[in-house]
């Protein structure tokens, strides 16, 4: 009881705190900028107007379009629930994989590419395009990099790689760094951060995401845009909490749980920093380098399981 | 003996074998030749760090001379000299292109697997805890191969070749704490020599056929017509 209990509060907090580490990750982007840049909870404000406004939808649009949002936002917080963030071994995370996981993300894709194609205007079609083109190359690698990861721990659940981690003394396992290199470069094309999209522009040459919710608005487009930081908050505390999983809490007292929290709020304040500079440093790259890019990102993950095969085992 | 019971220097090692096979598919991949030569400056820095640690774990201070040799000449002397030729003959902002990317990185990957089923009856000879690497350097080795048969220019296949030693020297230390240090520094000799001659004889190839192309020495004939 205990644990349904917690793991309700867990997948809230991973909700609730996605605008934070959005917010954050724009805040000290623009402090490197220099300039003034809206406070880290300005997400938050922004979702609470949006909410209030009315809903203006196409003529054109078929039902889809209106479900679409609910349908995403839905599926990405049950994602959020599987993903152990404070605490490992609580009831949800035994109920769905790593693999459970890729497959939500991908079944909210389906759901986003359908509603941007849906309206018939331009703009949602090529972004549909692009984001099924980015997707398809990108889900390869990320499966590859899940699976060199669960080489080493013996399983694809989440909470057991963590568990079965943080009980080994420190290792170094040479499979490990390219594992998380490639899921780097996986997370940020498949959260559409910088080199790949850049989420703050509306430039038809560029833009992938924001092109599928062009047509959105009011509270369809609240939901759509808190979609999309739940999947930045679940990629993070994913590359945080696998690769250095030191902190998380291993049982269900008030203490280790306290210092949990304390330690991934840190984490990922840190991990956000960390991609606001890359992003300030970094171009947008063209669109035709991306698959470059993510084959790049293939061969890291497809490296670290044949280093598993070669050094690790024996 | 698995990995988790080895001392963590020796999976420093491990890890740093695992990410000299990176570079090599980074210089692979990569297609600006200044950009191709830091690479490889960071292979040897790699080389550096891993022969160093071996050095220290196994007690053979020998180790330390060639890994400085390899930090002499490798991370510094040989990048060095070959920028100061790229500056020279004004290919810096030359790109080149690399044919078909992802098959050349997925045959690297092949390569990979290949070497591994290669070493796996010759690493039964060797009782070092490091015997692993043997076949990550091979495929140092044939990667390098793969990058002199896929490029164009010669500066791009010099530096091939160049990783290609990178393997050998590696294979050396990993399988056996060095060869004996006359070998040792006969090699080093040999590739100082090798990229000295290298940089008159992109000289000659540009004043011969007017690019580093080598795919024009196709038409050379013993007379003008």
């Amino acid at each position: 009881m205990k644990g349904w209990v917690l793991a309700i509060i867990q997948t809230g907090l991973l909700v609730f705190g996605a605008p934070f580490l959005t917010g954050w990750v724009k805040w000290i982007k623009c402090k490197l900028q220099s300039r003034q840049g809206p406070p880290p909870w300005q997400p938050y404000r922004d979702l609470v107007r949006l909410f209030g406004k009315e809903v203006v939808v196409a003529e054109s649009a078929s039902p889809i379009f209106r479900i679409a949002p609910y349908v995403v936002f839905s599926i990405t917080a049950l994602a959020c629930s599987v993903v152990p963030m404070v605490a490992i071994g609580l009831p949800t995370a035994a109920i769905a994989d790593v693999i459970v996981l890729v497959g939500f993300f991908a079944l909210g894709r389906f759901f986003l590419a359908l509603a941007g194609m849906d309206v018939g205007t331009a703009f949602g079609g090529m972004g549909s395009s692009r984001e099924m083109t980015i997707a398809s190359l990108a889900e390869p690698a990320m499966l590859m990099g899940v699976f060199t990861l669960a080489m080493t721990v013996h399983s694809t659940n989440l909470a057991t790689m963590i568990g079965y981690l943080i009980a080994q003394p420190f290792q170094l396992y040479p499979s490990f760094v390219f594992a998380a290199m490639g899921l780097v470069l996986v997370a940020v094309a498949e959260t559409g951060r910088i080199p790949v999209d850049n989420p703050a522009t509306h430039l038809e040459l560029t833009m992938v995401h924001e092109a599928m919710i062009l047509e959105y608005s009011g509270r369809h487009l609240a939901l759509m845009e808190w979609g999309a930081m739940l999947k930045l908050m679940i990629y993070s505390v994913l590359l945080v909490n696998l690769f250095c999983p030191w902190g998380v809490a291993n049982d269900f007292t008030p203490l280790p749980l306290l210092l949990g929290l304390a330690v991934i709020t840190g984490k990922l304040l840190l991990l956000g920093t960390a991609l606001a500079v890359a992003e300030t440093g970094l171009a947008k790259m063209r669109l035709f380098r991306v698959p470059q890019y993510l084959g790049l990102a293939f061969i890291l993950c497809l490296l670290g399981m044949l280093s598993h095969v070669i050094l690790e085992v024996n | 003996m698995s990995l988790t019971q080895l001392p963590l220097a020796e999976q420093a090692v491990l890890t740093l074998a695992a990410l000299v096979l990176f570079t090599s598919f980074l210089l692979l991949a990569q297609n600006r030749i200044v950009s191709l030569i830091h690479t490889f400056a960071w292979q040897g820095g790699l080389l550096f760090v891993a022969t160093c640690l071996m050095a220290l774990t196994s007690g053979r201070h020998h180790l330390f001379i060639s890994a400085f040799m390899t930090l002499a000449l490798k991370v510094v002397f040989i990048p060095w000299q070959l920028r100061r030729l790229v500056v020279k003959l004004d290919i810096r902002r030359e790109v080149e292109t690399v044919g078909g990317p992802s098959l050349i990185m997925i045959g690297g990957g092949a390569l990979v697997l290949f070497s591994y089923y290669v070493v796996l009856p010759i690493r039964e000879l060797s009782f070092l805890a490091t015997r692993n690497t043997i076949a990550v350097s091979l495929a140092v080795v044939l990667v390098g191969m793969l990058m002199i048969i896929t490029r164009r220019k010669a500066v791009a296949q010099v530096i091939g070749f160049m990783s290609m030693e990178n393997g050998l020297f590696f294979a050396a230390v990993s399988a056996t704490y060095g060869m004996p240090m006359v070998v040792e520094l006969g090699i080093a000799f040999d590739v100082l020599v090798a990229a000295i001659l290298f940089g008159i004889f992109f000289f000659q190839l540009r004043s011969g056929i007017g690019s580093l192309d080598v795919d024009h020495l196709n038409r050379l004939h013993e007379v003008d017509r």
